[in-house]
């Protein structure tokens, strides 16, 4: 089936996540073969989701694994009872 | 191989760790987890040494104050350790921790704001709204060895600040966390399906925000044919 690029905007979530059926799949990557547009927005999006997981984007604070662990050692230690079943 | 297939592969790969590695890994966590709560207490440093930065950015996800997002991360980590006992093996420990960060940034975040607000807050969900992506007709990869850039870094964390609080959450639990959209919907008590719809709003507007500032970051090549155009 030949689709426009807005049919192809509303899947581009789900083509990036692998979870388009294949019928759908085939119909947009026939459409991407011919469309610079399409292609780029893809290319751009699925480029900023990388750039965005990457570690270094969301840094931990300086410090906040040590600070949490000493946390944790006081409450381990000042916790005598049993660990609650709620 | 082309270079589509090529993206899809590592798309695949970044999104499905094997089963077996998960099985592996799952099986020592419910080992761990048994012999704290019979109690070798202080093994729960290393149960929960790789959820830190999860347990940081799904609190930070709501409260959006660095500082706030700290503290919240100790309690909701002190409240883990707390309710070990209570924890089920048949579901995932990263699912269950999730829940308890959520529970403590939804706290903060009444407690700073007033129950009421936030609770309407909690129910927007704008229909209307103009969920296209930026048009654009090249694409220059940018390489994550550009992240050594502070002001790409700053460009990136601002955009997803700024999304609307329903959607950074997912946003957050989904592509920063890795949580798949079923464990997403079971953190947050969504459907499967609303985590849809707000994941895909949520890239597409990052997409057109981040697009312009990206493109005069990283400007496309001009080879001779283009200038002699």
């Amino acid at each position: 089936m030949k689709i426009d690029c807005k049919h192809v905007w509303e899947y581009i979530s789900e083509y990036i996540d692998g979870r388009v059926d294949p019928q759908v799949k085939e119909d947009i990557e026939r459409h991407l073969e011919h469309c610079e547009i399409c292609s780029a927005i893809l290319d751009s999006t699925r480029n900023i989701l990388i750039l965005t997981a990457d570690d270094r984007t969301f840094e931990l604070p300086v410090g906040f694994s040590e600070r949490l662990h000493e946390r944790l050692r006081k409450e381990i230690e000042g916790s005598e009872t049993e660990l609650k079943k709620k | 191989m082309s270079k589509r297939q090529l993206e899809a592969e590592f798309v695949a790969r970044r999104y499905a760790v094997s089963q077996t590695t998960m099985q592996a890994a799952a099986t020592k966590e419910a080992e761990l987890i048994a012999r704290i709560v019979a109690g070798e207490k202080e093994l729960f440093h290393e149960l929960i040494r790789p959820y830190e930065r999860m347990v940081y950015l799904t609190v930070l996800a709501i409260v959006k104050n660095e500082a706030d997002a700290e503290d919240g991360a100790q309690e909701a980590v002190i409240n883990a350790y707390r309710h070990l006992g209570s924890f089920r093996a048949e579901a995932k420990f990263s699912t269950w921790l999730t829940t308890i960060a959520i529970n403590e940034g939804r706290k903060r975040l009444r407690k700073a704001k007033g129950a009421a607000e936030s609770s309407i807050e909690e129910e927007l969900e704008e229909k209307e709204g103009d969920y296209t992506p930026a048009p654009l007709t090249d694409w220059r990869e940018i390489p994550l060895e550009a992240l050594e850039r502070k002001e790409l870094r700053e460009a990136l964390r601002k955009a997803v600040a700024s999304l609307p609080d329903i959607y950074r959450q997912v946003f957050t639990l989904r592509d920063l966390e890795e949580l798949n959209i079923e464990e997403t919907a079971e953190a947050l008590k969504l459907n499967p399906g609303v985590v849809k719809v707000r994941l895909h709003r949520a890239r597409i507007l990052l997409q057109k925000q981040l697009v312009p500032f990206l493109k005069s970051v990283a400007p496309a090549r001009k080879g001779f044919f283009r200038r002699a155009l």
